[in-house]
């Protein structure tokens, strides 16, 4: 029993030294996309804006849709994400209260350097999906209601190819590193962040086919939540970060995050 | 030599056990058929029998660790209240399970599921330690010694418990000669203490050193209850003839 | 392969201070959820292992079955419960280690009471005539037995551990992988994976199976020698 008892009160004392961390709660939870975290910027940009407020933010890097479904359950204090249909239908909704334009990078199509369909020679991005899918030539498809894949199925439509499936289009269900990783090991097509296309490592022969129509332009927002809704969320400190972004400081921040080299994200805060 | 402090018998005692139409089945077999048995206060009582005639089963009904199907087990002395029968009897294995711990800590542990207080328990574990001469190995973790010192041991742990009557099953079948004299010498300690002992063996040499009545089982039915030198000498039935022959045995 | 051990040799080397950070989150956070798991499973397991009644059979099969309940499963649901819009959502759990902790309690918790259940049931049928003529009840019984069961429970909560420490889709869920306060071995690995970053991923893959066997490697010494001496 005294062993019992003696055990009870380590648990106590661990769980407490758990808990502990929590204490500060000069804190957001910020629910973004994984384009963002996996490039790095936001190890870049967040220190600035915890030196400049004292106010840490805590990244969940999750896929679009499931982001704005954390938002939706008040579980993030605000969001950052790339759909702008989405957004704003996220702010009609009532879930958000505002809505603002961060910054933007592009979508890159990116395939094996031999590029069987010949996307290289593509009029503009549509044609370049229009012939993957005449070729069948295997396409890796994010398939995780992400920002990405949302922005890829709109491509799809303007290509004029409804619903596009059979043995060459493969839906992944994974994140976009993850679909790089099996686009590089099946040598397929596959439509990426440019960010995230920087950042990553595990190219083999991948390389960037198809770049630069503004069709492939990629929104990111930030989405003030409704304190209506969820009225036990931080949301002074969410509109200061909201707000930090959109100043002059926060875009250029972002502006000045280079990865090899390259800038990522381009600040287009109105 | 300490004395064991002798309870008030009259007052205090569960005895006599009188057990009446115990038959006990398992699984569609008769391991015990209408067995009627009283055991009075005093002596030394052995049950003997060949394999499987029902002997321990009998010492686990009368010890309460089975229930008999039919008949019932009554404890009838003056003293024999629910708490007072579990903690005024003790009982001795063949093969003695000893805990993952010293062999004093064994008999302390003994003593604390009875509620023994503490300071008592240790006074009360070493006396019984050092009555079945164990003092060197005490502090010796239980499970690595030898059979006949388990044994001991497990005769020091019950005599620390002070057990009114002391129910011991063929205690000795599995240890070399030394180890069988030093348990034979332990059951005469307990029976000058007063305890009443109930133990089961085949050896015949055995019961006739040690006991004062036998009582013979076959294929679960009392045969015979008589005492040792009229079992030995007269025996009533040809069954028990046979076993004192040494024909019997199964 | 050569990169990545070159990798995690590196990383150890140089001790860096985030690693360190997420190394001591990862063994906090999986050491604490199997103290708590063992703490509730031991005698849960040990009970079912002593009385019978009635569904029992039906409880020891769940339990089994439940040993092999998916991470992510035991994630969703403390997701859905600590989450704002759940039941416990006022608590502002998720998305901290003390999540990570109530997933990782939940996977372990099947895995320690299961096969604690097995081991204290095999003791018990040893054990159960003379402790049942010392006058032991059912419940006295259950850390007596637990006690002598030690050396193949130690096993048994190495299992929880190792459970533990290996999965990622719970703590993933529960924890967000923030960097600097939930991030922890898995879940960095499961990033640098995403990031395409193979050789990083593999060499913090590496020194996780190394702490995994440390812990368990001085279980093993601690264990043998105290089983040498009693026996």
């Amino acid at each position: 029993m005294k062993h019992l008892f003696r055990n009870l009160v380590a648990v106590v004392a661990v769980l407490g030294a758990v808990t502990a961390a929590q204490a500060d709660d000069r804190y957001i939870t910020l629910a973004s996309t994984t384009s963002t975290e996996a490039s790095g910027l936001f190890e870049h940009i967040i220190p600035e804006f915890r030196e400049e407020t004292g106010i840490d933010v805590r990244v969940v890097a999750v896929g679009t849709g499931q982001a704005f479904e954390i938002g939706r359950r008040g579980d993030a204090d605000i969001v950052l994400v790339h759909d702008t249909t989405g957004e704003k239908e996220f702010v009609d909704n009532g879930y958000a209260t505002e809505r603002a334009d961060v910054m933007y990078n592009d979508f890159v199509i990116i395939g094996p350097e031999d590029d069987p369909a010949n996307i290289s020679e593509a009029d503009s991005a549509a044609d370049a999906f229009a012939r993957i899918a005449e070729a069948e030539a295997p396409f890796t498809s994010r398939g995780d209601d992400s920002g990405t894949h949302r922005a890829e199925l709109r491509m799809w439509e303007s290509a004029g190819v409804e619903d596009p499936s059979g043995r060459w289009y493969r839906e992944l269900g994974s994140g976009m590193g993850e679909t790089l990783n099996t686009a590089a090991g099946m040598n397929a097509y596959v439509m990426a962040d440019r960010a995230t296309w920087v950042a990553f490592d595990n190219r083999q022969d991948l390389t960037i086919l198809y770049e630069g129509d503004e069709a492939l332009f990629n929104q990111y927002g930030s989405l003030l939540l409704n304190p209506e809704r969820h009225p036990d969320l931080k949301h002074d400190l969410a509109e200061q970060w909201h707000e930090w972004l959109l100043s002059e400081d926060g875009q250029e921040a972002i502006a000045s995050y280079r990865l090899r080299g390259q800038q990522l994200f381009f600040p287009n805060a109105e | 030599m300490n004395r064991m402090e002798t309870p008030d018998i009259d007052t205090t005692s569960l005895l006599p056990l009188e057990l009446a139409g115990v038959s006990f089945r398992h699984r569609g077999q008769t391991l015990l058929e209408r067995l009627d048995l009283r055991l009075e206060r005093n002596g030394k009582t052995l049950l003997m029998g060949p394999n499987g005639a029902g002997k321990s089963l009998l010492m686990r009904i009368c010890h309460g660790l089975l229930r008999p199907s039919t008949g019932t087990v009554r404890w009838t002395g003056k003293g024999a209240s629910g708490d007072a029968i579990r903690r005024r009897q003790a009982m001795v294995f063949q093969r003695p399970v000893m805990l993952r711990r010293s062999a004093l800590a064994n008999v302390r542990y003994a003593l604390a599921v009875q509620g023994v207080p503490r300071g008592e328990r240790r006074s009360r574990a070493d006396e019984a330690i050092e009555r079945f001469g164990l003092e060197s190995i005490a502090h010796r973790p239980a499970r690595v010694l030898s059979g006949g010192e388990q044994q001991r041991l497990a005769l020091a742990r019950a005599w620390a418990l002070r057990p009114e009557i002391l129910f011991m099953d063929e205690p000795t079948s599995a240890l070399d000669p030394a180890a069988m004299n030093a348990v034979e010498e332990a059951v005469q300690t307990f029976h000058a203490q007063g305890t009443r002992i109930v133990m089961s063996s085949h050896d015949l040499g055995q019961a006739r050193r040690l006991a004062d009545e036998v009582i013979f089982l076959v294929n679960g039915r009392l045969m015979e209850r008589a005492p040792v030198t009229a079992f030995f000498e007269q025996p009533r039935s040809r069954e028990a003839a046979a076993f004192i022959r040494g024909d019997l045995v199964w | 392969m050569d990169n990545a051990f070159q990798t995690a040799l590196r990383l150890i080397l140089e001790m860096d201070p985030e690693l360190l950070g997420i190394v001591t989150l990862s063994l906090r956070v999986s050491l604490t959820a199997v103290v708590v798991a063992s703490i509730i499973a031991l005698p849960v397991g040990a009970a079912i292992a002593l009385w019978q009644f009635p569904g029992r059979g039906v409880v020891v099969t769940i339990l089994n079955a439940l040993m092999g309940l998916p991470p992510v499963v035991a994630g969703l649901m403390v997701y859905m419960t600590l989450s704002r819009a759940g039941p416990l959502g006022e608590l502002g759990l998720l998305f901290t280690p003390t999540a990570m902790v109530i997933a990782q309690v939940i996977l372990i918790l099947p895995i320690v009471a299961a096969l604690s259940r097995q081991i204290v049931e095999e003791l018990w049928g040893e054990y159960r005539e003379q402790l049942q003529s010392l006058g032991v009840s059912r419940l006295r019984a259950i850390p007596t037995l637990l006690w002598d069961a030690r050396f193949s429970l130690v096993t048994v909560v190495l299992a929880g551990f190792g459970r533990a420490s290996a999965e990622v889709g719970a703590v993933l869920i529960v924890g967000g992988n923030i960097q600097g306060f939930t991030r922890v071995m898995t879940t960095a690995i499961a990033l640098e994976t995403n990031k395409g970053n193979l050789p990083l991923a593999l060499g913090l893959g590496i020194i996780l199976l190394l702490l995994v066997a440390t812990v368990n490697g001085v279980a093993y010494v601690v264990g043998e020698a105290a089983r040498r001496r009693l026996g």
